[in-house]
């Protein structure tokens, strides 16, 4: 993506796709999220969405908040639901349309990713967006499998989850689709050219999974979900990058820290609640895995 | 055109007369050669569709709900346990109100496994808010297709056309294929008045109250409980379409009559074995060898299952003193699901006969005819001694 030409915060559009005042929590990482993802997707979409966060975000009968027509689905369909969309687009005429699937992470990497799983296989002309909020949060911050080791979680409550996070991209990436990458809600403008990226690479299937900071699920206060997104960056848990047609590159902000320090990842726990009982051993053993990461990281 | 082919190639022929648009289906016996067939029409271009593949019957479905609600005439098929694993899809769909078409080859329901044919898998899913027909015959297959779809389309409530898996679906017999002609003036392109489009934004299925709420404009809008009395009463308003429809495909297609009920020998009967699908058929050679007796028996098929046309039934079965339902299904713990129906509908009755309950078949249990005989014999001879409990027909432990 450092061939293209970046979007900055003087260029990016004015359009406004979703409305202010919405039923999103306050610091919702989500909202960052989905407001910029549909400014880079324009008017020309289509939504399918299942049950999460995202369903509550855009109202309530009869009210909604975005301008773009929407289907909501049953939670483990939605990448069928996308492909379904997409199906009747090509027979009515109207294929030039985006067709944009928008779930998060339990409805993406459990219990929908045997239908994105299908699609993904089949090649299906869709953009997959997961915001990846690391729990479930729209039922009260219950573990999920993209939940990371040790966090306290309402199902997960006094040992804290003793898995690692399962690491969807990388599943969805084993598929061999034309395009997968991951962002960050804080760092949105990378978000929105990747968005417009995979826009523009119609014709098979597209997935972007993005890092989204739950003030209320993580227990961080509501002004400090940027502050905490880019620490998940900076400490090189959570990694920016593309493969485009197999090719991997990180990207802007992890892109910039290959060969160069990183915070420690301490510090990112230090900043939320949900990892309050995380032992040294384990802090010690998640930096390792990060340090092994990075190991595997060249310029 | 006279062909003879089986039930399955019937229900595809109906699906590419009706110029579907979008199909996506998932192997189950002994649906899969419809779906087959589906893919050899969608790949050697005699049907202009978009075949989709899918990675299971919960996915079949979901394809459907969003290309009906895209705007693309949309159907699928199965079985089973594959229904079953659609079972939120169908109460979605219906609760949607999409006019998606499925045909689902009757088959038992496991465990334990079996794949032959009963109605447990349709029957157990009468609930669901679907317009559910049911065929005797290869020909009924075909045109309950094209009319399913025109019925779907009208009254915006999806339709399951169930037919006898194995018994009708692998079978072959004749049947009469209408000119694509015929059926495009029967059946116009699908043309519903809100689907997803970027112009007319909408959020379809979004979060309902339990109250009812203003819109921006101040207008009163449903709640839940609104949308869904509203859904039962358009069911209940769907027999008068289905009666209507049939007339307009009779006028056609010079096929049909008796929209709800099949009538069999049964105007100066006494008797009347009353059921669903091909038994009707195998019935009338028992009704034929009882009357040759001295019996005066018919025997009635029961077309729609849901909107239960209580009316219909009413009126075919209250001259009668007796009526033997035989069913494939059973409401475990209680009686047939079916019995129960038509119990409920002579309830308003000024006479009544006496309804007696017969399971047969289950897991494809050869239904032999000497068993319908010795039932129905013994139904009419002990009609005091056989009370409510459902007798068990061709056990053999």
């Amino acid at each position: 993506m450092d061939n293209d030409k970046k979007t900055t915060v003087l260029t990016l559009t004015d359009e406004e796709i979703v409305n202010p005042g919405n039923r999103a929590c306050s610091g919702c990482g989500l909202g960052i999220v989905y407001r910029t993802a549909l400014k880079a997707l324009g008017k020309d979409t289509v939504l399918a969405v299942p049950p999460s966060c995202l369903t509550v975000l855009q109202g309530l009968y009869p009210v909604a908040s975005t301008k773009l027509p929407c289907v909501n689905v049953t939670f483990a369909s939605t990448a069928a639901a996308a492909t379904g969309v997409r199906a009747a687009l090509r027979a009515t005429g109207r294929d030039h349309l985006n067709v944009v699937a928008f779930a998060g992470d339990g409805g993406t990497g459990d219990i929908g990713i045997q239908a994105l799983s299908g699609a993904c296989e089949r090649g299906e002309d869709i953009i997959y967006i997961c915001y990846d909020n690391e729990a479930y949060m729209n039922t009260g911050v219950q573990r999920s499998g993209t939940t990371p080791k040790g966090v306290m979680t309402t199902t997960t409550p006094i040992k804290g989850k003793l898995q690692h996070k399962k690491d969807v991209p990388s599943i969805i990436a084993a598929h061999g689709i034309d395009y997968v990458a991951t962002a960050s809600a804080a760092y949105p403008l990378d978000l929105y050219d990747k968005v417009k990226k995979a826009a523009s690479m119609k014709g098979g299937t597209r997935y972007i999974h993005v890092h989204t900071p739950c003030p209320s699920g993580w227990g961080f206060a509501p002004q400090y979900t940027v502050h905490i997104g880019k620490l998940g960056v900076t400490t090189g848990l959570f990694d920016l990058y593309e493969i485009v047609k197999g090719e991997f590159s990180l990207t802007g902000e992890s892109a910039k820290r290959v060969g160069k320090e990183r915070t420690p990842v301490e510090e990112y726990f230090k900043t939320q609640r949900r990892f309050r009982s995380l032992s040294q051993e384990l802090t010690d053993e998640m930096q390792g895995m990060i340090d092994a990461k990075w190991a595997n990281y060249t310029a | 055109m006279h062909v003879i082919e089986s039930g399955n190639v019937a229900a595809a022929t109906g699906v590419k007369l009706a110029r579907v648009q979008v199909i996506a289906a998932y192997p189950i016996t002994p649906q899969t050669p419809l779906t087959e067939k589906l893919s050899e029409f969608v790949e050697s271009d005699e049907l202009s569709a978009e075949y989709i593949p899918v990675e299971s019957e919960h996915s079949a479905m979901a394809v459907c709900i969003a290309s009906s609600t895209t705007g693309a005439r949309s159907f699928t098929a199965t079985s089973a346990n594959g229904l079953l694993y659609m079972n939120e899809q169908l109460h979605w769909a219906a609760g949607a109100r999409l006019p998606i078409v499925m045909c689902v080859a009757n088959r038992g329901v496991g465990a334990p496994w079996t794949v032959w044919n009963d109605h447990q898998d349709t029957v157990s899913q009468r609930d669901l808010g679907w317009i559910q027909l049911y065929c005797s015959d290869h020909q009924q297959i075909h045109d309950t297709v094209l009319k399913a779809f025109k019925l779907a389309e009208t009254v915006s409530i999806p339709v399951m056309v169930c037919y006898d898996g194995y018994l009708l679906s692998h079978t072959y017999m004749p049947f009469d294929v209408p000119e694509q002609a015929q059926v495009d003036a029967f059946l116009p392109p699908f043309k519903p008045t809100h689907f997803l489009n970027p112009e007319e934004p909408r959020n379809f299925n979004t979060v309902t109250l339990p109250d009812v709420r203003p819109d921006l404009h101040g207008n009163t809008a449903p709640g839940y409980m609104e949308i869904r009395k509203t859904l039962h009463s358009d069911l209940r308003a769907a027999l008068t379409e289905i009666e209507k429809i049939d007339g307009e495909f009779g006028e056609a297609f010079g096929r049909g009559g008796d929209p709800f009920v099949e009538p069999y020998r049964c105007e100066d009967a006494d008797y009347v074995a009353f059921c669903m699908g091909s038994l009707s058929y195998q019935l009338r050679d028992v009704v034929d060898a009882m009357r040759e007796e001295g019996t005066k028996i018919g025997v009635i098929g029961l077309k729609v299952y849901r909107p239960f046309p209580d009316a219909a039934v009413r009126d075919a079965l209250t001259a009668h003193k007796g009526v033997i339902v035989f069913e494939k299904a059973l409401s475990y713990g209680n009686q047939g699901a079916l019995y129960a129906d038509v119990k409920s509908a002579l309830y308003s009755a000024e006479t009544r006969p006496f309804v007696h309950n017969y399971i047969v078949g289950l897991g494809g249990r050869e239904i032999k005819t000497h068993h319908l005989y010795d039932a129905l014999t013994e139904s009419i001879k002990n009609e005091a001694a056989i009370g409510d409990e459902p007798q068990w027909v061709g056990l053999k432990l």
